[in-house]
């Protein structure tokens, strides 16, 4: 009952289905276009995100500067690129400590079922999920102060039992499969058969929460960032920006319309690449949409 | 029942037991010493000293956590190292703001997303279905607090019907009140109206698919009969797990609109409790919301054993 052949097929048709879903297409360009600004902005950016130019404040648009300029006469398309490098980073970083922290555990309690490590692990899954995340993650910041570094560790603090939750609900179904049993007969211990057999089978469920996560994260530290918590000036960040433009919504609304369509973009690229991947990876779920 | 439901709540009370630890013991290691804080940076040591055993800050942690905690089982919920008034009276003002401003989203969120989420799952793949889901897919991505600056942009600065900010009290009038916490709740509603559409239109799509609903279309109900007698019911029970989980989420939510619209409300004031080291303040709100989670999650659990009698029997 390992993998049933149509399992197989499917994975040899991936790459096509993936061509014919427009969702998966648009999440992905959207991605990586994203991906593309953040990565280009430590080689070039149209201006220095960081420079001042009091002369040249509040710009609307221009073919100089494509976004405009802020109130201190910064280029705002140079410090969205730059912006993005700080949300994505800051993302990742959170959603992988999520990953790295949540999936061992979740293994680990669904592989010694019912133990008390199992119960602890579960019952310290209720306590995070018993607070508001944003309200914990503002006291976090705030208990070691503000800053990217302790934004991602706010962040990724509530992505653990998230992971742990994940992948001991799909492993406890698993741990019931013939495959686990037979590897349970061939001897191999309940650490190699999470490691080698239920881990590889969790894969798919992972990758799409995690772009479910990954943008969860995006927007957390946007709101963060928003509130002062967030990365510090002079780095330029989204959520910083709103806060900035807020001050000027009446004299320069464009100010605030730039940084939020980043954030909006950003977060629908990865949500409808989680729900591409998920159809995709689900033939069932491929087959009702035919 | 009464069994499941005991048990539910001493799983809950052990929850509420634990985070109360958590809150003590994170808001005991923010730096800065509030005695300090509140005398100001010229302030003669024995002075700060005496401040400090008044306020009891040089007992130790275990037996501060303990008044603490039996403190607020006697409703007493200390007083605000800064505002040198009740903890309990300065939480009530201000939950007068948060918790209508809840509710409003609550009730707005589900207004918009019942009829959207049934009109999308009963005209599947049809234009309706996709405009709503587009729609949804764009309000899941949407930052409130962005959300809410737009607002303010068109109708406060632009149209000029709304204030762009503030909050009268409710000695203004309950109306003139609601007024100003309208914009408010459309930004925290929007967002979470577009996840509780999506959750109604998959939750019946699925019921659709079930047995009970072919046969009742094989007895000669109509679609549209079947869907509004016998599938919906049904469907709602996920949905309902979804608004028990977004009154949390809008509580808390508010912290951050709160701060865009200058309501003075819990979010704001954790915000400045925080900034004057006044962690008494800080730890009695945080617990309250952490209480007001689990409670709506007890709720939510006792009107799924009434709705669903199987649960029940389940986990006995």
């Amino acid at each position: 009952m390992s993998a049933p052949p149509a399992d197989r097929n499917a994975e040899g048709n991936f790459l096509g289905a993936a061509l014919r879903h427009p969702a998966f297409i648009a999440g992905l360009v959207l991605t990586l276009l994203f991906v593309g600004a953040a990565l280009l902005s430590y080689l070039w950016t149209p201006y220095d995100p960081t420079r001042l130019d009091i002369a040249a404040k509040l710009q609307t648009p221009t073919s100089g500067h494509w976004f405009g300029t802020d109130h201190f006469g910064r280029d705002i398309f140079s410090m969205l690129m730059v912006g993005a490098r700080v949300s994505i980073a800051v993302a990742i970083i959170a959603v992988g400590i999520g990953v790295s922290l949540g999936v061992p555990l979740g293994l680990y309690a669904a592989a010694h079922r019912g133990s008390l490590l199992d119960e602890v692990v579960m019952r310290g899954n209720d306590l995070i999920f018993a607070f508001p995340s944003l309200l914990l993650a503002i006291l976090i910041t705030a208990v070691f102060g503000p800053g990217a570094v302790n934004a991602i560790i706010a962040i990724g603090i509530f992505n653990i039992p998230v992971f742990a939750r994940l992948s001991r609900g799909a492993a406890l179904s698993l741990w019931t499969r013939e495959f686990v049993l037979a590897a349970r007969v061939a001897g191999k211990g309940r650490a190699r058969i999470s490691v080698e057999h239920i881990l590889p089978n969790l894969m798919n469920l992972l990758i799409v929460q995690g772009t479910i996560q990954f943008s969860l994260a995006v927007l957390a530290e946007a709101a963060l960032a928003y509130v002062g918590l967030g990365a510090q000036p002079p780095l330029p960040s989204w959520g910083r920006m709103l806060a900035d433009a807020q001050t000027f919504i009446s004299l320069a609304p464009h100010l605030a319309l730039f940084p939020g369509l980043a954030i909006v973009l950003t977060v629908l690229g990865l949500n409808l690449l989680g729900d591409g991947l998920r159809d995709l990876h689900d033939p069932r779920l491929r087959r009702a949409r035919t | 029942m009464t069994l499941y439901l005991l048990r539910r709540l001493l799983s809950l009370s052990l929850t509420l037991l634990a985070a109360s630890i958590v809150v003590f013991l994170v808001t005991e290691i923010i730096p800065g010493d509030p005695a300090a804080f509140m005398m100001g940076i010229n302030a003669d040591p024995a002075a700060i000293a005496a401040l400090r055993s008044e306020l009891g800050l040089d007992q130790p942690v275990a037996f501060r956590y303990l008044n603490w905690i039996v403190g607020m089982l006697q409703g007493d919920f200390g007083q605000s190292y800064t505002y040198r008034v009740p903890v309990s009276e300065l939480v009530g003002d201000r939950i007068a703001v948060s918790l209508p401003l809840t509710l409003y989203a609550l009730a707005l969120s589900t207004l918009i997303a019942f009829p959207a989420g049934v009109f999308a799952a009963s005209r599947r793949n049809a234009p309706g279905d996709i405009a709503i889901m587009g729609v949804t897919q764009l309000g899941v991505a949407v930052p409130n607090f962005w959300f809410a600056m737009l607002l303010v942009l068109l109708f406060a600065i632009t149209l000029q019907w709304f204030s762009a900010g503030g909050f009268p009290g409710w000695d203004a009038g309950v109306l003139v009140a609601l007024k100003s916490l309208t914009l408010p709740a459309i930004a925290l509603a929007l967002p979470q109206a577009s996840i509780l559409a999506r959750v109604m239109r998959s939750s019946l799509l699925d019921t659709l698919d079930e047995d009970f609903v072919r046969t009742a279309r094989a007895k000669g109900l109509s679609r549209s009969q079947a869907l509004w007698g016998h599938a919906l019911r049904n469907a709602l029970i996920p949905v309902l797990t979804i608004v028990g989980l977004q009154f949390s989420f809008l509580l808390a939510g508010g912290i951050i609109i709160e701060n865009v619209f200058y309501l003075p409300g819990l979010g704001r004031l954790v915000f400045q409790a925080i900034s004057q080291r006044d962690l008494i303040v800080v730890r009695s709100v945080i617990i309250l919301l952490v209480f007001a989670v689990v409670a709506v999650t007890f709720l939510v659990d006792i009107a799924y054993a009434i709705a669903d009698p199987r649960l029940r029997r389940q986990r006995r």
